[in-house]
């Protein structure tokens, strides 16, 4: 099938691959912990540059012990949702044993690996899914127990994986990430990470355009497995000089 | 005894004289000579049972040859006759409920399960090309939306009807009549009203549910005639946050004790009912 079509064949055109991305969502951030992984990401679907939608969700449970969250096209991270939350429940039901002790359900590094060869190869038929996907949870250990070491990793939309210890996906990338490597720490505790990405997303609420105040934070432990919090709005200041006083009042050149 | 096909019985396609359809029949005859399989709805939840039959002393009992399945979190498969039928049964309903759910975005309701699958057993039973499965099916599904939970059974006819017990399989007279004595209609049980909440409440608990069900299983079975059997378990209730799951071993391990001991007591009495009747 062709990738892309002229406008004249648009009518007779069976299929157009993906060309710009539509409805998107900006950063995500992620930091490993003490106690397990954390992901941030604000709540915003923006239509080009109408922040339409302010109560989305982009930090979504696959699995009772692996997380997602994903920017870029909000459609295409609701189908790769629906993909693996669909493989978490034939995996659930086509298991070997109705006990689930007895079972073992993909971890987040399977998860991961799995979504390369899907970006992969969408991106190898010229159609990608338009998103960088961030994947969090524990690896397992090879007589499949759940590791004890978090696990953190990202693929993007051209089928790249990366695995850190800290990872930011767009605009974070540039603004969050060297706040975040400067202070990470591998046994950071809970409140501190979260005072670090709660930071990151203000100052990215501050810095990119497509960015919202409201925000949600998701963590994944060994004891509590997937929790993701209730969207909440951060508080923002702006009473700097620069903004509340005249250019003249300001003591340089005036502006001139 | 049936009278013979002779002739009419050929294919699944050819009504007798007297209007049955021979082949469907012959198919239920290898499901009534197969392992009995139980399901009973509960006050709060769902019960299945198996008797899985050992057909070699070499099978590694607890794990191979499952005839309870999950179909979906909500739901369960029970199944017995020919066990490969029962698993394309099985195989079907897993794509039914998947595709429901990526569909409507809920999950299939357990009438609507029932009917899919009633529909497919059933199409089975109109080819000349194709043979009835020889296989019933116990459909235990919870329904999220009425928050009502339910038990069916599809027969290899293709006819599916929701019950407050069902039996198929060798032992499904005694059981029936077993389970008949349980507290499970509400309307007889509660006294007035079908589901109404007094009638609900008189119910037996699926704790008390997979007890009887044990106690069943065990005493339909000739230790002398039958092959050795591991039963399988599994219930789908409040307590299991109404997702499918095998009963714990543990509380199968005491259900069976239980079962024994209640089976022992009977028996006993019996005995000495008779030796006073002797007297």
């Amino acid at each position: 099938l062709p990738a892309q079509s002229t406008h004249a064949d648009a009518l007779t055109a069976s299929n157009q691959a993906t060309t710009r991305p539509i409805t998107t969502g900006t950063s995500v951030l992620g930091i490993k912990y003490r106690d397990g992984v954390m992901l941030a990401a604000d709540t915003l679907c923006s239509y080009g540059s109408l922040a339409k939608y302010k109560n989305a969700r982009r930090l979504l449970g696959v699995n009772s012990n692996t997380l997602i969250g994903a920017s870029g096209e909000y459609s295409d991270l609701q189908s790769i949702s629906d993909l693996l939350k669909a493989n978490a429940l034939e995996d659930r039901c086509t298991a070997d044993s109705l006990y689930d002790e007895d079972n073992n359900e993909e971890c987040a590094g399977e998860v991961w690996s799995y979504l390369r060869a899907v970006m992969y190869q969408r991106r190898s038929k010229m159609n990608p899914l338009w998103n960088d996907v961030v994947v969090a949870g524990f690896r397992q250990e090879t007589d499949g127990r759940t590791s004890d070491s978090p696990f953190l990793g990202v693929v993007d939309k051209i089928g790249t994986a990366y695995e850190d210890d800290v990872l930011a996906t767009g605009f974070g990338g540039y603004i969050a990430l060297p706040l975040m490597r400067e202070k990470f720490r591998p046994d950071m505790e809970e409140g501190e990470a979260r005072a670090l990405l709660e930071d990151c997303l203000r100052i990215l609420f501050y810095r990119d355009c497509r960015a919202l105040n409201r925000v949600q934070i998701a963590k994944v432990t060994k004891e509590g497995g997937v929790l993701v919090s209730d969207p909440y709005e951060l508080d923002t200041y702006w009473d700097f000089k620069g903004f509340v006083l005249n250019k003249g009042e300001l003591g340089t050149d005036g502006g001139w | 005894m049936a009278s013979s096909g002779s002739g009419y019985d050929l294919s699944s396609s050819t009504f007798s004289p007297d209007g049955r359809i021979f082949q469907i029949e012959y198919a239920a005859k290898a499901v009534e000579n197969a392992g009995t399989a139980l399901g009973l709805r509960c006050r709060d939840g769902v019960v299945l049972a198996v008797e899985k039959p050992l057909q070699n002393k070499m099978l590694v009992a607890k794990t191979t040859g499952r005839r309870i399945h999950t179909v979906d979190e909500h739901a369960g498969v029970a199944m017995t006759g020919f066990v490969s039928d029962g698993r394309q049964i099985v195989n079907r309903a897993r794509e039914e409920a998947s595709s429901y759910n990526e569909t409507y975005g809920t999950k299939i309701p357990p009438t609507t399960l029932a009917a899919r699958l009633s529909a497919y057993v059933h199409y089975f039973t109109l080819h000349g090309a194709l043979r009835p499965f020889g296989a019933s099916t116990l459909v235990a599904a919870y329904d999220p939306a009425t928050k009502k939970h339910s038990l069916h059974m599809v027969e290899p006819s293709g006819v599916s009807y929701e019950y407050f017990g069902a039996a198929a399989g060798r032992g499904r007279q005694p059981a029936r009549t077993e389970m008949e004595k349980l507290a499970i209609n509400p309307k007889t049980a509660g006294g007035v009203g079908s589901t109404t909440t007094e009638g609900m409440e008189s119910l037996i608990t699926v704790a008390d549910g997979v007890k009887q069900l044990a106690k069943i299983i065990h005493s339909l079975h000739d230790e002398a005639k039958d092959k050795p059997f591991e039963l399988e378990m599994s219930w789908l209730s409040e307590g299991t946050g109404w997702k499918h799951a095998g009963v714990p071993r543990n509380v199968i391990k005491e259900a069976v004790e239980w079962a024994k001991k209640e089976i022992e007591e009977a028996e006993e009495e019996s005995d000495e009912d008779d030796d006073e009747m002797e007297e």
